[in-house]
């Protein structure tokens, strides 16, 4: 499935108009790359939680050359899945609430 | 950060409806995604990343507290491979 699949199926289940459903997912999609961007761990409750992960510089070797570079110290965005998702994608019915 | 400020985002920045129907399409939009992962199938939003279900097969493992050998389930796992360009946007 891609975005625009997304869109389609939102817009159509919310009987909303197509363009303003597609807004509100690429702000949604902003919103969340901006927080990670300053370093924000974004947690979605029954969904997961995104966070960045830092990791130091560190010397590296290219394996075909054997010349010794350096790998500069840069962050990762890391996905964490909730319980809810873990366990639904893995075919068991969600708790109960 | 967490879905409230997610909805009060969207709110200001799209317009068009209340902050409870900003709500519901952030609600629908995250219940849509988890069931298309629940069947099984992948959800590729370009330009932020991949998500994917993969199937594990059972394995052997070890409780590391005791020691004790025990076989880790067959299961399927959701995986999240970010796309190059959120990469970059947090490295610039």
């Amino acid at each position: 499935m891609k975005k625009s699949d997304l869109v389609d199926l939102v817009a159509q289940r919310q009987s909303l108009p197509r363009p303003q459903v597609e807004a509100t997912i690429d702000c949604l999609l902003d919103a969340l790359a901006e927080g990670l961007a300053k370093g924000e761990r974004v947690d979605f409750r029954g969904f997961g939680a995104f966070a960045v992960r830092e990791s130091a510089a560190r010397s590296g070797r290219n394996p075909r050359t054997g010349e010794t570079i350096q790998i500069a110290a840069r962050r990762t965005p890391t996905f964490k899945v909730g319980k809810e998702l873990r366990d639904r994608v893995n075919g068991e019915r969600p708790a109960a609430q | 950060m967490t879905k409230a400020d997610i909805v009060e985002t969207v709110y200001e920045k799209v317009g068009g409806f209340s902050k409870k129907e900003a709500a519901e399409i952030v609600e629908t939009v995250f219940d849509t995604v988890k069931e298309t992962l629940e069947k099984g199938e992948k959800i590729k939003i370009s330009g932020f990343g991949n998500f994917v279900v993969r199937d594990k097969n059972a394995r052997a493992g070890r409780n590391p507290q005791t020691g004790q050998e025990i076989t880790i389930s067959a299961r399927r796992v959701l995986t999240f491979k970010p796309s190059q360009v959120l990469k970059n946007a947090l490295n610039s």
